[in-house]
């Protein structure tokens, strides 16, 4: 069972096909003990850092979020909160990653970075089968910086990591769902993970 | 950077695609749901669904629609046609469209715009602007380009991006159904203008006309229907023209 974190934000329908595509039951929940026992964890990506963060501190999930053993999927604001400090809201987040949360330099793009986009120098098992380079769909507005915990980096007008890993848990700023074929792999990637 | 985008636009009138031809290997012509994912397999970057039904069951039929076009497509897609009120949007939100185009309901009630954007966020709000050149200005008009609002299209344009539109969707009515290329020197313009992505639509007959309108027009994604549904232009094919010739895009 796949839980998905319920913290009262936005529109999830295509996230939760995306996991029933992959063969995966799945609960929408903010309840400890379920999200404890889940094989698989997602943070889902719409809402805003510091409201996000609030509700995750209403329903009691800080620790719970941190110490769960299974794999753990962040995308989009889900990823951000997953790290340690936000621009948006100029707000602490989690602390799972290392990384500082930036609102994206409009050194001649537009933003929010909406659309296609390449993710490089791609490392783990969440990109088997991935070529380098590969395009993925993003909406956004601020962006992790780079560090150790770095899994790939896409360009816009800076570099900024696309995706993160520190032991069990992952990030993405990309939407896998909405990223055609190679977003269907990653996902049936990240289930694989812990089988 | 992002890619520019290649957008097939499909109308839908109580729940069918309206012009679903010659197809190949799709189990129902006319199909929207299939039509959709045909795109996507071809490389289709985003999809339009816009509904042209005129009756309450042909609403309902759409959203029913938009919530197994969501369920079926992994890509991104934007529906529009008749909305409204915030109420509308909010529902096709919720059966799982990524973004809502506005159009005339905006230009009779620019509040909508900041309503909507404030609500879910700029990234969910494409304004469809269509205009026509008259007297040395582009107008804006509406309800399918009958009614001449009087609005100039720079000036509405910087408006709703103001307002808190995340694209504008322009359509030129005197390039519309020309196949004679887009109308690049209007998109130039507003490209120069507004902070947004703009997309380009309305006479797109060549893949040459795609390859200028993004060397020199400046725009963010092109929006095409009977090129493509005809088959005239294939997106795969047409990608690889484009990449040949040093623009970005997603193959």
């Amino acid at each position: 069972m796949t839980a998905i974190v319920d913290y009262g934000t936005g529109n999830i329908f295509s996230l939760c096909n995306a996991i029933e595509k992959q063969g995966n039951e799945f609960v929408v929940t903010c309840d400890p003990k379920l999200i404890y026992s889940a094989d698989h964890i997602i943070l889902p990506g719409v809402g805003e850092a510091s409201s996000v963060m609030r509700e995750i501190e209403i329903r009691s999930l800080t620790d719970t979020l941190k110490k769960v053993k299974s794999p753990v999927l962040g995308i989009c604001i889900g990823m951000q909160v997953m790290c340690s400090f936000s621009e948006e809201g100029e707000t602490d987040t989690l602390g799972i990653f290392k990384n500082r949360v930036n609102k994206i330099k409009s050194d001649g793009v537009k933003i929010p970075h909406m659309g296609w986009n390449r993710v490089e120098n791609l490392k783990g098992p969440l990109y088997d089968g991935i070529d380098e380079g590969e395009w993925f769909y993003f909406v956004h507005s601020y962006a992790p910086d780079i560090n150790e915990d770095t899994i790939s980096f896409t360009n816009y007008s800076n570099l900024f990591s696309s995706s993160l890993n520190r032991f069990n848990f992952y990030g993405t700023q990309f939407h896998p769902e909405k990223s055609g074929a190679a977003g269907e792999r990653f996902l049936r990637n990240f289930f694989m993970l812990n089988k | 950077m992002v890619a520019k985008r290649l957008i097939p636009c499909l109308d839908v009138h109580e729940g069918k695609t309206v012009k679903g031809v010659n197809f190949v290997n799709l189990r129902e012509v006319g199909d929207p749901v299939q039509m959709g994912k045909f795109y996507a397999r071809e490389g289709a970057d985003e999809l339009v669904y816009l509904d042209i039904s005129a009756t309450k069951e042909g609403r309902k039929t759409f959203i029913t629609l938009v919530r197994s076009v969501a369920r079926e497509l992994n890509i991104p897609f934007t529906v529009g046609g008749g909305i409204s009120d915030i109420d509308h949007a909010s529902a096709l939100l919720d059966a799982g469209a990524d973004k809502i185009t506005l159009n005339s309901a905006a230009i009779c009630n620019p509040g909508l715009i900041t309503e909507i954007s404030k609500r879910y966020g700029s990234q969910f709000v494409v304004v469809a602007i269509d205009a026509k050149f008259e007297q040395n200005r582009w107008m804006v008009m509406s309800r399918g380009g009958t009614k001449d609002e009087s609005k100039i299209l720079s000036e509405w344009a910087v408006e709703a991006c103001e307002r808190g539109a995340g694209e504008i969707l322009f359509t030129s009515m005197d390039h519309d159904g020309t196949k004679s290329g887009f109308a690049c020197e209007a998109l130039s313009d507003l490209c120069k203008i507004i902070p947004t992505p703009v997309i380009a639509s309305g006479g797109a007959g060549t893949m040459d006309h795609f390859l200028t309108l993004f060397q020199s027009c400046g725009a963010d994604a092109a929006l095409a229907a009977s090129v493509f549904h005809n088959r005239e232009i294939v997106i795969g094919e047409l990608k690889s023209y484009l990449h040949q010739n040093g623009i970005r895009v997603r193959l």
